[in-house]
């Protein structure tokens, strides 16, 4: 539905329905912590900011013409080319895949000690992971600082609002008192 | 016959707590518009039933029985469906709110997170109304809300960081029990004032709502809804607010515990504590929308951005070193 929806805001209440229920699943199998950092992240902060984005740029009113068998679907082979790239790829990844040798040691601990999965997924992330978990964490910042700097730009001209300015206004700088002749008025300096 | 019984017993349960929280909605909307009389020098709404008591109802009534007018552009499905979902998602939360030590619908582990994962839920409502009404007003209003309720949900969630910090659990039962020597209000006072301003700013409330700022965008996001639909908005948002001043005493003011042990006090049940509470929280959320002039919009990402999460990001730290110096940390 995500892809085959005529309205583009349409494909992301779908997208959006899509995560809920990835996280519908994770609580299913028992992972709630994972299930509820999903709909946080993913639901309320990702999804949000992608709709926003749609909205915005006005793509909504953009038909969507994959599914419109008219004007030739020339998209449709790229696509398939790519994701049959993807699938090979996590082929490989998951045929490469080797699982830590005591793994299943541990998976027998977390059964029978009565430890919230919250606590065992600290547990491994923090003692085991914690110099693959601070990486990660490292490219996550010089990400966000990569996004800040590109759209970062100094405007001039600009007139702001300056709060300490505001407050610390007194009454002799902003009014004066002049004694006013008849006839000759009064010559402002500005 | 087995599955049916406790069918049943489910849907007694959840009946048990949504018709309270329905009615307490009702009766908290009148009570906001006589705080907001009361401190502007005017009587309020003091007509239908004693004190006015009964005004909500007669305006639920009203809206009941008005007709529902879809404007023709609009997404209809979109447009309908709004109103549901925010609804729907202000209730679903009061599931996991703890009255009493076992006065709870579902005692969840991540009882938090599972807040924090609906209330963060609860912009889609309006985001999906402004949209869909197809016109310009509501979709500003929209637009606004949206950005402003992402970014106050950055700062409550650090906030809940450092409660859990001291609690070491994501339990809401676990996090009020762990205040039994101490509210978290007296420690934790910084942190229990940019919540409460966060929450304000979270559901709307004056001075931050500017979603339906009636100067300038009419009504925001609700202009083209009438009826029972723009009923069930007012209701989702003030269910809302009841849910921010319940997590507002659950995470500061000892949720369901009364503030002194002895005599008088452990007389009264332990439910009507954690009302009173609530109700004080309300209660000054009302007084802050009668005193306090509207927010502008640059001035309200500034405040979200630029004082209170660095705030509350340098008082983790504090919070995190203090408990590490004293050897204060929960343990597991």
């Amino acid at each position: 539905m995500v892809t085959a929806s005529k309205n583009t805001v349409h494909s992301v209440f779908f997208l959006i329905l899509d995560f809920i229920s990835i996280s519908c699943l994770f609580i299913l199998i028992g992972a709630e912590f994972l299930g509820m950092i999903m709909l946080i992240v993913y639901v309320g902060a990702v999804a949000v900011l992608f709709l926003f984005v749609v909205m915005m740029l006005n793509v909504a009113q953009q038909k969507n013409q994959w599914f419109g068998a008219t004007s030739g679907s020339k998209h449709i082979p790229v696509g398939m080319i790519v994701s049959v790239i993807i699938f090979f790829e996590l082929m490989i990844v998951i045929g490469g895949w080797k699982l830590k040798p005591d793994l299943k040691n541990e998976f027998i601990n977390i059964g029978t000690n009565s430890v919230t999965n919250t606590h065992s997924i600290g547990n491994v992330l923090y003692t085991d992971y914690i110099h693959l978990f601070q990486l990660s964490g490292m490219i996550l910042l010089v990400a966000m600082i990569g996004a800040i700097v590109l759209t970062f730009r100094q405007r001039s001209g600009l007139k702001r609002q300056s709060y300490i300015r505001q407050i610390s206004r007194e009454k002799y700088e902003g009014v004066e008192l002049v004694d006013v002749n008849n006839k000759e008025g009064v010559k402002i300096d500005v | 016959m087995d599955y049916l019984n406790i069918l049943f017993l489910e849907t007694y349960k959840i009946l048990f707590l949504l018709l309270p929280v329905l009615v307490s909605v009702a009766m908290v909307v009148w009570l906001d518009r006589r705080i907001w009389a009361f401190v502007q020098k005017r009587k309020g709404p003091n007509v239908v039933g004693p004190f006015g008591l009964l005004q909500s109802l007669a305006d639920a009534l009203k809206y009941i029985f008005k007709e529902i007018i879809i404007p023709a552009s609009s997404n209809k499905v979109i447009f309908i469906l709004a109103p549901i979902v925010t609804m729907t998602l202000a209730l679903v939360a009061w599931a996991v709110i703890p009255f009493s030590e076992d006065f709870v619908l579902a005692n969840i582990n991540v009882g938090i997170l599972y807040i924090f994962a609906i209330s963060s839920l609860g912009v889609y409502g309006i985001i999906m109304g402004g949209w869909a009404s197809n016109s310009k007003y509501p979709f500003l209003g929209s637009i606004r809300s949206a950005a402003q309720m992402v970014s106050y949900e950055v700062s409550i969630g650090v906030i809940i960081i450092n409660v859990l910090l001291c609690v070491g659990s994501l339990n809401l039962a676990d996090i009020v029990l762990a205040q039994e020597k101490i509210w978290f209000i007296v420690p934790l006072f910084p942190m229990f004032v940019i919540f409460f301003i966060s929450a304000l700013a979270e559901t709307n409330r004056p001075p931050f709502d500017l979603p339906e700022a009636e100067a300038e965008l009419v009504s925001g996001y609700q202009t083209e809804y009438s009826g029972m639909m723009y009923a069930m908005f007012w209701l989702g948002e003030y269910a809302n607010i009841l849910l921010m001043c319940a997590l507002g005493s659950i995470l500061f003011l000892g949720g369901w515990l009364s503030p002194i042990n002895i005599y008088p006090f452990s007389m009264v049940p332990d439910p009507l504590w954690f009302i009173i509470k609530i109700l004080f929280l309300f209660v000054l959320f009302a007084l802050v929308k009668a005193i306090v002039p509207r927010y502008r919009y640059d001035q309200l990402m500034r405040l979200g951005w630029k004082v209170f999460l660095p705030i509350s990001l340098v008082w983790v730290v504090l919070t995190s070193s203090y408990l590490m110096y004293f050897d204060l940390l929960p343990k597991s």
